[in-house]
C-alpha cells in the first residue's frame, strides 16, 4: 500500500511540476522576444563564446560545433584525472588511474553515460570527481537539451538550427545550474555530507579502526540526478548512506531524476509549436513508464529465493538483498527507483540491480532497450522522434498516403536515417553480449554463474549503448576489454542518435511544407498515441526478446 | 579552428562557474548550516574519540551490542559495495546458514530476512525496529538487564523513516548500541 501511494506521489508530483517546467526551459533555451535583461544575458553569452558566438548554425555547423565541444571535454577531463596523482585536493593521497580505466571513465562521463568500472572513493581524488566528472556530468547534459533545442527549431521549420556555443551556454547557466543550487542546499539540509576534508578514522565500540570516506559528495550528487548522468560519488552510488542519507533524500533524487527528461517533451512540444502532439507523445512515455513500474513492483515482491527453503528465516514479502532498510519496503523504492534510472538514461542506483529477482531485473533492461521513456535529457526526447518517424512512415503505407510528420514529408532518405538509428543501438547490445558471452573476455569476470551471468553482460552493453550507467555490478568489469569496448560503444552510440536525428531534421526542414487536408495523419490524437506504442513495443520485442529470454526469463524459469 | 577555440571559451567558463563557484557556493551553505552532517555526522564520544558516523554502519559481533545487517564489504567504510549476488545463488543460502546459526535463530522464532540479506552499500547504519527486538532477549541477557528495559529503549530509538510513506519503523544501530552503553553505565 506505501508503495503504490509512493509510485504515485513521485511520478505524478514529478509530471505536473515537469509542466511549468517545460515552460521555463523553451524561455531559457528558445527565447522569443527577449526582454533587455535576457538581451544583456545573451550579449554576455555571446561574448564568452568570442566571434562564433553571434552567427546562427545549420544542422551540419550545429554538429560540428557540438563535437568539436564534446572532444575539448573529453581531452581536459582526461588530463585532470590522468594527472591526479600531481594535483591538489587530493587528500587521500589517490594514486594513477590505469590507462584504459582513464580512457572508459571519460568516455563514459563524456556521453552522459556514466558507467563505472571504478570505485569512487578508491580510486578517484577530489580533483578527479569534481573538475572531472561534475564538470562532464553538466556540459554533458547541457549537450543532450543543446541538441533536442537544436532538432525541434529544425522540425518548426528553420532552416538555421541555432548556435550551439550559446545554447550550451543557456542550458548549463539557465536550467541546470539553478535547479542544482536548489536541490544541491535541499540535500545538505538532507544529511548530506559536503566537504573538501579526506577520510576519517573511527575507533568503533568494539575497538576496531574504520576508515570513512567522505567528500563533497551533495554537490556531485545533485547534478548527477538533475542531468540524467548517475555516476555516483561512491562505488554503490546511491545506496551508501552518504550519498542518499534518508528517506527523503532518496525520494528527492528520484524526482529529480526524471524531471528535466519529462520537461523536455513539453520544451519541445513548445518549440515545435505542437503543445498537443507533445501532450500525446507525453502519454505514451508515461504509459510506458506506469507498466513497467507495475511490473517490477510486482516482481519485486517475491522473498529472496535463496532463502526459500531456510525455515529459520521469516518468509515475508520482498527481496531485502541488496537494499537499504531507510528507504522502506524492499518492493518500494527500489523497484521503482530501478525503472526510473533506466527509462531516463540516469542509471544511478539505490538497490543493487544485480540482486533483483529476475524478472524485476528485466525491467530495468526493457528501459534501456527502448530507450525513449522520457529518456536522457534532451536526447530521450530524440530517441522518441526516431520512433516516431517511424510510426509515421509505417502508418502512412498502411493507408496508402505519402507519410507527413508537421507538415513535411518523410520519405525514404528520413526513414533509412531512422531505422539506422535504431538498428546500431541493437547491434551494439546485442553483437556486443555475443561476443563477450561466448569469450573469455566476458566468461572470465561473471560474478553469477548461469543465466544470471549471461543477463550481467547483457546488461553491461544495454547500459554503455543506452548511455545509461547504470550495472549489475557484480560484473567485474575494469579489465582492458570491458573498458575498451564498452567505452567505445558509449562513444558512438552517444553521437549516432544525435547526428542521425538532426539530420532528419535538417533534411525536413528544407521541404516544402504541405497543406494540412483531410487525409493527413494527425499526430496528436489516440490514434497515433496506439501507432507510436505499437511501433516501440514490435521493435523492442522484435530485437531483444531472444536475448531477454536467455538471461532474465530462463533465470525465472530454472530458480523461481 | 575556430570551433576550437569557442570550444576552449566556454570550457573554461563553465569550469570556473559549474565546478570552482557552485562547489565552494554548496560547500559554503552546507559548512555554515549543517556543519556536522556535513563532515560526515561524526560521533565524538567523552574523550573527543571519533566513534563513528551516524550514517556508517560498524561492525558488533559482542553479543552484549545489537549487531547490523551484513556487509558484503565487512563494513569497509573506505570500499562500499553489496554483495551483487544473484537472489537464486546458493552463495547467499551458505551465508544465510551461517548467520542463522550465529543468531541461534530456530523455525519457532525465525530470523527476520534483513538480517541474513546484505544491503546495497554493505553500510547501512538501521535494522528495522523488528529486527532490533528480535536481538533484545540476547543483549538483555549478557548485559544482565531486565528485557523491558532493552525494549522499552529500541521503541525510544525507532522512527519511520518516511512516514505514512513507509511501512514499519527503524532503528540506528550504532546510536541504540551507544545509548545502551550509556544506560548500562548509569545503573
Amino acid at each position: 500500500m506505501s508503495a503504490i501511494l509512493l509510485v504515485t506521489l513521485i511520478v505524478g508530483g514529478t509530471a505536473l511540476l515537469s509542466w511549468p517546467l517545460g515552460r521555463y526551459m523553451k524561455w531559457a533555451m528558445d527565447p522569443d522576444d527577449a526582454g533587455p535583461r535576457r538581451q544583456r544575458l545573451e550579449r554576455i553569452l555571446q561574448r564568452i563564446a568570442g566571434p562564433l558566438g553571434r552567427p546562427q548554425q545549420d544542422w551540419k555547423l550545429y554538429l560540428i560545433a557540438m563535437l568539436v565541444f564534446n572532444a575539448i571535454m573529453f581531452v581536459v577531463s582526461f588530463g585532470f584525472m590522468a594527472l591526479q596523482q600531481h594535483l591538489p585536493l587530493n587528500p587521500d593521497a589517490k594514486e594513477a588511474v590505469e590507462g584504459s580505466l582513464i580512457f572508459n571513465t571519460v568516455a563514459s562521463f563524456t556521453s552522459n553515460t556514466n558507467l563505472q568500472h571504478y570505485s569512487g572513493e578508491v580510486a578517484m581524488s577530489y580533483l578527479s570527481q569534481l573538475f572531472s566528472l561534475m564538470w562532464l556530468q553538466f556540459v554533458s547534459a547541457a549537450t543532450g537539451i543543446a541538441a533536442l533545442t537544436a532538432l525541434a527549431r529544425g522540425l518548426a521549420g528553420r532552416k538555421e538550427m541555432g548556435n550551439f556555443f550559446i545554447d550550451l551556454q543557456r542550458a548549463t547557466f539557465l536550467v541546470l545550474l539553478p535547479a542544482a543550487l536548489i536541490v544541491a542546499t535541499l540535500m545538505v539540509l538532507g544529511s548530506m555530507p559536503m566537504t573538501l576534508a579526506g577520510s576519517v578514522t573511527a575507533s568503533t565500540l568494539e575497538g576496531a579502526q574504520q576508515v570513512i570516506a567522505r567528500g563533497p559528495v551533495a554537490a556531485f550528487l545533485t547534478i548527477k540526478q538533475l542531468g540524467t548522468n548517475g555516476g555516483g560519488f561512491f562505488g554503490p552510488n546511491s545506496t551508501h548512506p552518504f550519498e542518499n542519507p534518508t528517506f527523503w533524500t532518496n525520494a528527492l533524487s528520484m524526482i529529480c531524476i526524471i524531471l528535466i527528461s519529462m520537461g523536455s517533451v513539453w520544451m519541445f512540444g513548445r518549440i515545435v509549436g505542437r503543445r498537443r502532439h507533445a501532450a500525446v507523445v507525453f502519454g505514451v512515455m508515461l504509459v510506458l513508464l506506469l507498466a513497467k513500474i507495475t511490473g517490477s513492483v510486482w516482481f519485486e515482491r517475491a522473498p529472496t529465493q535463496a532463502f526459500a527453503n531456510l525455515p529459520a528465516v521469516e518468509q515475508v514479502a520482498g527481496n531485502f538483498e541488496g537494499k537499504e532498510t531507510r528507504f522502506g519496503s524492499p518492493y518500494g523504492s527500489g523497484p521503482l527507483w530501478a525503472v526510473l534510472t533506466t527509462s531516463t538514461s540516469n542509471g544511478s542506483v539505490d538497490s543493487m540491480h544485480d540482486s533483483l529477482n529476475p524478472l524485476t531485473g528485466m525491467m530495468p533492461m526493457i528501459g534501456m532497450w527502448l530507450n525513449a521513456t522520457f529518456g536522457g535529457v534532451g536526447v530521450g526526447m530524440i530517441n522518441m522522434f526516431v520512433y516516431i518517424i517511424i510510426a509515421v512512415f509505417v502508418a502512412g503505407m498502411m493507408v496508402g498516403r505519402t507519410p507527413e510528420y508537421l507538415n513535411r514529408r518523410v520519405e525514404a532518405r528520413e526513414m533509412k536515417l531512422a531505422v539506422l538509428t535504431v538498428l546500431s543501438h541493437a547491434l551494439f547490445i546485442l553483437v556486443g553480449a555475443a561476443i563477450f558471452a561466448v569469450t573469455p573476455w566476458g566468461r572470465d569476470t561473471l560474478n553469477n554463474w548461469g543465466p544470471h551471468g549471461f543477463s550481467e553482460i547483457l546488461y553491461e552493453f544495454s547500459s554503455a549503448s543506452a548511455n545509461n550507467g547504470s550495472g549489475f555490478e557484480g560484473l567485474g568489469d575494469n579489465t582492458v576489454p570491458w573498458n575498451v569496448a564498452t567505452g567505445l560503444v558509449m562513444l558512438l552510440n552517444r553521437y549516432i542518435p544525435i547526428i542521425l536525428p538532426l539530420a532528419i531534421a535538417g533534411s525536413l526542414a528544407v521541404k516544402r511544407p504541405t497543406a494540412q487536408s483531410a487525409g493527413t495523419l494527425s499526430v496528436q490524437d489516440a490514434t497515433f498515441a496506439a501507432m507510436l506504442l505499437a511501433t516501440i513495443l514490435i521493435i523492442g520485442a522484435l530485437t531483444f526478446f531472444p536475448a531477454a529470454v536467455l538471461g532474465p526469463i530462463a533465470e525465472h524459469l530454472l530458480f523461481m | 579552428m575556430r570551433s576550437l577555440i569557442a570550444s576552449v571559451r566556454v570550457a573554461l567558463v563553465t569550469i570556473a562557474v559549474c565546478v570552482i563557484g557552485y562547489t565552494g557556493v554548496i560547500l559554503g551553505v552546507a559548512q555554515l548550516l549543517e556543519p556536522d552532517t556535513a563532515n560526515g555526522s561524526l560521533i565524538t564520544n567523552a574523550d573527543g574519540v571519533v566513534v563513528g558516523s551516524r550514517l556508517i554502519a560498524q561492525k558488533f559481533t559482542a553479543p552484549e551490542y545489537f549487531w547490523s545487517r551484513p556487509s558484503a564489504v565487512d563494513y569497509n567504510g573506505a570500499g562500499a559495495g553489496g554483495s551483487n549476488k544473484s537472489p537464486t545463488s546458493t552463495d547467499l543460502t551458505d551465508r544465510a546458514v551461517e548467520l542463522v546459526a550465529q543468531y541461534g535463530a530456530t523455525p519457532d522464532k525465525p530470523l527476520p530476512p534483513e538480517l541474513v540479506a546484505a544491503s546495497g552499500g554493505g553500510l547501512d547504519p538501521h535494522i528495522s525496529e523488528h529486527a532490533a527486538l528480535y536481538q533484545a532477549a540476547r543483549v538483555a541477557g549478557a548485559r544482565g538487564l531486565p528485557p523491558a528495559r532493552v525494549e522499552a529503549l529500541i521503541r525510544d530509538h525507532a522512527f519511520a523513516p518516511g512516514g505514512p510513506l513507509t511501512p514499519g519503523r527503524v532503528v540506528n544501530v550504532l546510536e541504540l548500541n551507544l545509548a545502551l552503553d550509556a544506560s548500562t553505565e548509569s545503573r
